[in-house]
């Protein structure tokens, strides 16, 4: 059976599958990543650590990569999208 | 301020995908201090992403039965930053870490070619190997339209991964001519060990149609991709997706490799017979030494863990299987060259640099890529050109040359934790 870890993108409850990473849960609230500096609602490109367009805040530590962190339970994920 | 951990290794292992994984295992054999450094949250590179959880036994299943089984020091989640006088510098999320080694063996994989096209922002716009690597990770596609677009054989590998995880693969869009392409599979199928695979996409990807002379014009939606238009064989039409995957072939990750002075050939790490570089004591296996896949990362990088572990006799033995696997590196190269038509799907106002937002036009007025980068932005984000830079590349034939430390963006205190003999900059 497949566990599952439930945490919250900009407040709302957000559940995937074990050692699914944050950017999977921020795509799955919804949300963009970030926004540009010129205004753009970006996501991930690469899904592998070198585009940084999934940057996000976690626990409130901002500009982390959302592709190369797994979601832990109750983390707090801030999408600026 | 974060604290510091102190590594030594007899040999250092950079990048924990094939290429390292098997590099590490040779030179484990020795009984040698092994570290196998990576970036990652798990080894596996991109290719075995998450293979780690994947339930029944198989090929890849042996080498992490084997590299749990040794005592090889896997330092997870690393991100290598700086490298000079026999020393790496990495980042992980709780301290900076030094690293000293007696021999190097750098094994940091390819990433993806991305091309600018009108809309190649928009969020759900992805790599080819971006979307692979994001349902690796978790996420649910069941019941999407996807679009996958470049070129190369990864899209095929994509589209097949994509449906078995439940998408609706709408079609897949090749750049290359059919002619090349139906060259392509025939060599393949007399490639060592590749007709299987070749045969198991085809059954996979069944019904899904696959256009050559086809590639993305523009991409259109509301905060995501809702619409794809493509020129087919000189048509346009437009396709509804929720995903749009584009990607147009691989290119090495050699920033490392060019920070610690490894001579590079035609953008590849240059290495001899036992896969050392330039320098001595350094080597370098998989993709960085060119394009060649799986199984050839698997045996360039066994010779290089024997070869820097000292053990010449086992890595002569593995010549001849290496060489017939790097005829795939001459036929990846052959089928897939880009046309030129992709160099002018770009607008003046579609952006080139993501980080830094810089549009077309901004770049048209440089003639180099560091004249870009000091008028313009371009590349001087937090990707650090890593997009951008092979973009710009193939755009306008730009020599991409400057590499700095950091080659990551770190925290201070990462930088203030390196000493400064390892800081010093390389003679």
């Amino acid at each position: 059976m497949s566990e599952s870890v439930s945490v919250r993108v900009n407040g709302k409850a957000v559940t995937v599958r074990a050692g699914a990473t944050v950017a999977v849960a921020v795509l799955a609230s919804g949300a963009a990543c970030r926004t540009s500096v010129s205004g753009q609602p970006r996501s991930p490109l690469c899904g592998m650590g070198t585009c940084f367009e999934c940057r996000v805040a976690i626990n409130g530590e901002p500009q982390r990569r959302s592709c190369q962190v797994l979601c832990e339970s109750n983390m707090e994920i801030e999408a600026y999208g | 301020m974060d604290s510091v951990k102190h590594l030594r290794f007899d040999v250092a292992v950079v990048g924990a995908g094939p290429a390292g994984i098997a590099a590490a295992l040779a030179a484990a054999d020795s009984g040698k201090s092994i570290g196998l450094i990576d970036d990652n949250p798990a080894a596996g590179g991109q290719i075995w992403r998450g293979a780690q959880t994947e339930p029944r036994p198989s090929a890849k299943s042996v080498w992490f039965d084997r590299l749990n089984k040794s005592a090889i020091q896997i330092v997870r989640g690393a991100r290598v930053f700086h490298a000079a006088n026999g020393e790496l510098a990495a980042e992980c999320d709780d301290s900076a870490v030094q690293i000293t080694y007696g021999r190097l063996i750098v094994a940091t994989g390819a990433r993806e070619l991305f091309l600018p096209f009108p809309g190649w922002t928009l969020p759900n716009v992805m790599g080819a190997g971006g979307l692979q690597a994001l349902l690796k990770s978790g996420l649910d596609i069941a019941g999407k339209r996807v679009v996958i677009a470049g070129t190369g054989p990864l899209l095929l590998a994509v589209a097949a991964y994509a449906r078995k995880c439940g998408a609706k693969v709408v079609g897949i869009c090749e750049q290359t001519t059919w002619p090349r392409m139906v060259r392509f599979g025939m060599k393949m199928l007399l490639a060592p060990g590749k007709a299987p695979e070749a045969l198991r996409f085809a059954y996979d990807l069944r019904g899904i149609p696959h256009w050559t002379d086809c590639w993305p014009v523009a991409a259109f939606g509301n905060r995501r991709v809702e619409i794809v238009r493509i020129s087919r064989q000189g048509q346009t039409s437009e396709i509804e997706c929720d995903y749009l995957a584009c990607g147009f072939h691989l290119i090495p990750n050699v920033e490392l490799p060019r920070m610690c002075g490894c001579r590079l050939q035609q953008g590849f790490v240059e290495v001899d017979e036992c896969q050392q570089t330039s320098v001595a004591g350094t080597y370098c296996a998989g993709e960085p030494t060119g394009i060649g896949g799986l199984e050839l990362a698997l045996v360039e990088g066994e010779i290089a863990g024997y070869a820097a572990t000292n053990w010449e006799d086992r890595a002569k033995h593995l010549f001849a299987k290496r060489a017939r696997h790097q005829k795939v590196v001459g036929i990846l190269k052959d089928a897939f060259p880009l046309r030129s038509e992709l160099k002018n799907l770009a607008r003046p106002d579609t952006l080139v640099c993501r980080c830094e937002d810089v549009p077309h036009e901004r770049l048209c007025e440089h003639s180099s890529w560091r004249a870009a980068k000091l008028h313009a932005r371009c590349g001087m984000g937090p990707c650090q050109g890593r997009v951008c830079a092979p973009a710009a590349e193939f755009l306008f034939g730009w020599e991409i040359d400057s590499v700095r430390p950091p080659v990551f963006p770190v925290r201070c205190s990462s930088l203030a934790a390196i000493p400064s003999h390892t800081a010093a900059p390389r003679n």
